[in-house]
């Protein structure tokens, strides 16, 4: 929305800070919207004065009021240390082009999350993916245009799936509202068509989510993007698609057809599960942090999975909790490694040697953020896997719930591999000019980082809204 | 039944060429113009949908009491302004991609990657 102005202020220095207003201003919305949704349920706007069924509904809930919440509150703190790290990274004359992407794709998944229509979310996913694509171009070696690329084959393979998904879903409704759908699929749910418009849109999610085996675009697209495109996308974009997955199995095609029917959730939990190994052990191999990190959240998209697969109330809410949490670990983790690139333009394991002592205050974030994403108690990590864990056990699976302990303890690998390099070894020769960063990165990181505890000792907020958005979802779809 | 469903024919062979040509080629052209055959079959597939037998344009008159189904071919005008985007960024890329690698075709540029890493 606020894009197309950009274009008229030319001064970079005012388009960020223009920016952050915009990215402010959302964030107080969706603050107030979630407060508002709490006390008194769904609110629902219709476009343009049509009412709902006919015209475009923007649509908002406890889950979407939590996603708009974590979309905007991460963006604005990410945009706060933008100006400085791009200066760095980006050529001087395409910091406008760089805001103006950056505001459209933010635009585009707030869209995505807020309207109740799903040819509507079609056209936001793909302005989103558009723009995220020519933003992973924007990265500085050439690495970013051929990982770009590989982007741009995927996502339009998976929002072309998901556009033949809904295209299947409107032959046989003749509407395209998600309320309406819900209500009229169940009765034509025993056919073909409609198998096959769930086949297709849930594979198409998949792709978007990254979720293992479909993740492989995913660590090139992370690791050689500018820094803050990297902390805004792992902090945001997969969760949207996550979003998704739950909107269109549990609101659209409802719990009973989604689950009885088909093996969905047997092949989730495994593919979950496999995911969170798989990945986690090639995060452990790595050698530059960017893709370690990239990977370490594949794995951790497989925890949402697993949480989503179990398919009961506490479940959901790990997996919501996950996605908030998840999202202020990784903003805080790659926010911390745009501050390092930032000073020593390069985020190899072997370069980390001794930083430590040089970058005292960026380190410890790193490493706090690496223990939230272990799980360690007083983090956010503790919370949602405990959510988690319990959720499994509920469900009387404990084999799982060791797997998902195990999981834990790679990640505690990889994480130990930065802190070894970045407190035990000497450091470089000619390191001692590095200094820490300066403050405009400081307070965006150590926001997050503050807000990674204060969630993991004070849960009541976050835990709350995630309780009453999955109540909500069983409640639509008995 | 077979000729009845003569678009949808189409519409699979027409995706499934496309998507073949995505997976198959190497050349990053190639796989741009696979990737608008896949979104084309998609187009066709939604306006084969909205057909009403015996419809014709909807058109406000008096004469037309039947009409096709508009409101799909409004969704695909959308959607193929998208594919449009889609496009010319990819071939934006592969300009970029051949200045900075000096090729187009997959292979070569992976094992320059490689090299590199």
């Amino acid at each position: 929305m606020a894009a197309p102005l950009c274009l008229f202020l030319t001064r970079p220095r005012l388009v960020w800070f223009f920016s952050i207003v915009a990215s402010g201003l959302a964030f107080l919305i969706s603050c107030l919207l979630l407060q508002q949704v709490m006390a008194s349920g769904t609110i629902s706007y219709e476009l343009g004065a049509w009412d709902a069924p006919w015209g475009i509904e923007y649509r908002i809930d406890q889950l979407n009021a939590l996603l708009l919440l974590i979309i905007s509150s991460i963006s604005t703190v990410v945009l706060l240390a933008a100006d400085t790290s791009i200066r760095k990274e980006i050529p001087e004359d395409r910091h406008t082009v760089f805001y103006i992407l950056y505001l459209l794709s933010l635009a585009a998944m707030l869209g995505i999350v807020a309207t109740g229509d799903a040819f509507n979310i079609f056209v936001f996913l793909e302005i989103s993916s558009l723009s995220a694509y020519a933003l992973i171009a924007l990265g500085k070696d050439r690495h970013a245009l051929w990982a770009s690329f590989q982007y741009l084959i995927m996502g339009t393979i998976g929002a072309t799936f998901i556009l033949i998904g809904i295209g299947l879903m409107y032959q046989m409704t003749g509407t395209l509202n998600i309320a309406d759908l819900s209500i009229r699929l169940p009765e034509v749910a025993q056919t073909r068509t409609v198998f096959t418009a769930f086949a297709f849109v849930i594979v198409g999610v998949c792709l978007k989510l990254a979720m293992f085996p479909l993740h492989l675009w995913l660590p090139n697209a992370y690791a050689y993007a500018p820094s803050i495109v990297t902390a805004f996308f792992a902090a945001t974009a997969t969760k949207v698609a996550v979003y998704l997955l739950i909107r269109f199995t549990f609101s659209v095609f409802g719990l009973s057809f989604s689950f009885t029917h088909l093996p969905l959730q047997v092949v989730f939990m495994v593919l979950g599960l496999v995911g969170i190994f798989a990945a986690s052990t090639a995060a452990i191999y790595q050698s530059n942090i960017k893709h370690l990190f990239a990977y370490s959240s594949v794995a951790q998209i497989g925890y949402m999975i697993v949480g989503f697969s179990l398919t009961t109330a506490l479940g959901l809410t790990a997996t919501l909790l996950h996605l908030f949490n998840h999202a202020l670990m990784k903003g805080a983790l790659f926010l911390a490694l745009g501050a390092v690139m930032y000073r020593i333009g390069t985020t190899q394991l072997r370069d980390f040697q001794g930083l430590g002592r040089q970058m005292p205050v960026t380190m410890a974030a790193i490493v706090i953020g690496g223990l939230s994403l272990i799980g360690v108690p007083l983090t956010v990590g503790f919370v949602s896997k405990w959510y988690l864990v319990l959720a499994v056990i509920e469900v009387g699976w404990w084999p799982i719930a060791v797997l998902i302990l195990l999981g834990s303890l790679l990640a505690v690998v990889y994480v130990w591999r930065i802190v070894e390099v970045a407190y035990f070894k000497p450091s470089l020769e000619g390191a001692d000019s590095i200094k820490e960063v300066p403050l405009a990165f400081m307070i965006p990181i150590w926001t997050l980082v503050l807000a990674n505890v204060y969630f993991g000792i004070d849960t009541r907020l976050s835990v709350q809204v995630a309780q009453a958005a999955s109540q909500s979802l069983f409640g639509v779809s008995p | 039944m077979l000729m009845g469903l003569y678009n949808y024919w189409v519409v699979i062979v027409l995706m499934m060429v496309g998507f073949y040509i995505v997976i198959a080629h190497g050349n990053l052209v190639k796989k741009i113009v696979g990737l608008s055959i896949f979104q084309t079959s998609v187009f066709i597939f939604y306006i084969s949908m909205a057909m009403v037998d015996g419809g014709t344009a909807p058109i406000l008159d008096e004469g037309i009491k039947q009409y096709s189904n508009p409101l799909p071919h409004v969704l695909i005008l959308t959607a193929i302004v998208v594919g449009i985007a889609t496009t010319a960024l990819g071939l934006a890329l592969i300009v970029r991609i051949k200045e900075a690698y000096g090729s187009i075709e997959e292979e070569e540029i992976q094992k320059k990657d490689n090299l590199d890493c």
